[in-house]
């Protein structure tokens, strides 16, 4: 039996089955994420006093990561834009330059992580950093997430192009998708817990 | 919402992290800050010129393409 709408999109929805199942999982995320943000807002106007994040944390790392981010989440795009143009060695180039700055988003994250250790700055040091180190280090894990199905899509997994393109094509938008909410969540970490 | 509506909501949202980053620096900046808070400002506003540059070409290419 053939699963109907892995490819083309059900009339009534207008949507294929991978992109209804990203945007219930994504809603998840949220859900996730938008608990640890509430933590966040709860203790700090609960806190007598809240040291500010510019002051403690490596703020320039940070702005270079975040630049590193946006120029991912546009090449990603941009692969999935090559294979709607049938341009497959331009999509393997544009992946592989998103896994290459995804890399280095986790090579710098390790930089700033090491540093704070280095100084005997752990989690249990205080409760802003308890919740620096719980957002950003569950925030580190979905780009290592993000690394493994982008690296397959990359690779292995893109022997599908040659037998169901239009599939493999919603499979690259579907991790697309999913990597630019990892990024979205940074674009909010960042001014939440460094600047403000 | 396809990958195309999404990248330029994220676009967007990058757009105004870049304006809000711009604005601090410059407050920062009047309040007798360094001249690299003034770089800081500088870099901000043009990153956000070159990001709604880039999001309407962006759009321009994808343009047969569906938002849902």
């Amino acid at each position: 039996m053939e699963i109907p709408y892995t490819a083309t999109a059900r009339p009534d929805t207008g949507l294929y089955n991978g992109k209804l199942g990203i945007w219930l999982f994504l809603a998840s995320e949220v859900m996730l994420f938008g608990a640890l943000f509430s933590s966040y807002i709860l203790l700090r106007v609960g806190a007598p006093v809240w040291p500010h994040g510019s002051e403690l944390l490596n703020v320039p790392l940070a702005t270079i990561n975040t630049v590193v981010l946006i120029s991912s989440s546009v090449t990603m795009v941009m692969s999935w834009a090559s294979l709607m143009m049938k341009d497959f060695s331009k999509y393997r180039m544009y992946m592989g330059f998103t896994i290459l700055l995804s890399f280095v988003f986790l090579v710098i994250k390790y930089f700033e992580y090491t540093s704070k250790f280095s100084h005997d700055i752990f989690p249990s040091t205080s409760t802003f950093y308890a919740i620096y180190f719980t957002m950003t280090g569950l925030h580190g894990l979905h780009v290592i997430g993000g690394i493994v199905v982008n690296a397959y899509l990359w690779g292995p997994g893109n022997k599908m192009w040659k037998s169901d393109p239009q599939r493999f094509t919603n499979r690259v938008e579907i991790a697309g998708l999913y990597w630019h909410f990892v990024d979205l969540v940074w674009i909010f970490l960042f001014p939440v817990l460094y600047l403000l | 919402m396809s990958l195309k509506a999404f990248h330029i909501l994220f676009i967007a949202l990058s757009v105004l992290l870049s304006i809000v980053l711009s604005a601090l620096a410059l407050y920062q900046f009047t309040l007798g800050g360094s001249g690299l808070n003034l770089v800081w400002a500088v870099t901000g506003i043009g990153s956000a010129i070159g990001l709604i540059v880039y999001g309407v070409r962006f759009l321009r290419k994808l343009r047969d393409v569906s938002f849902l």
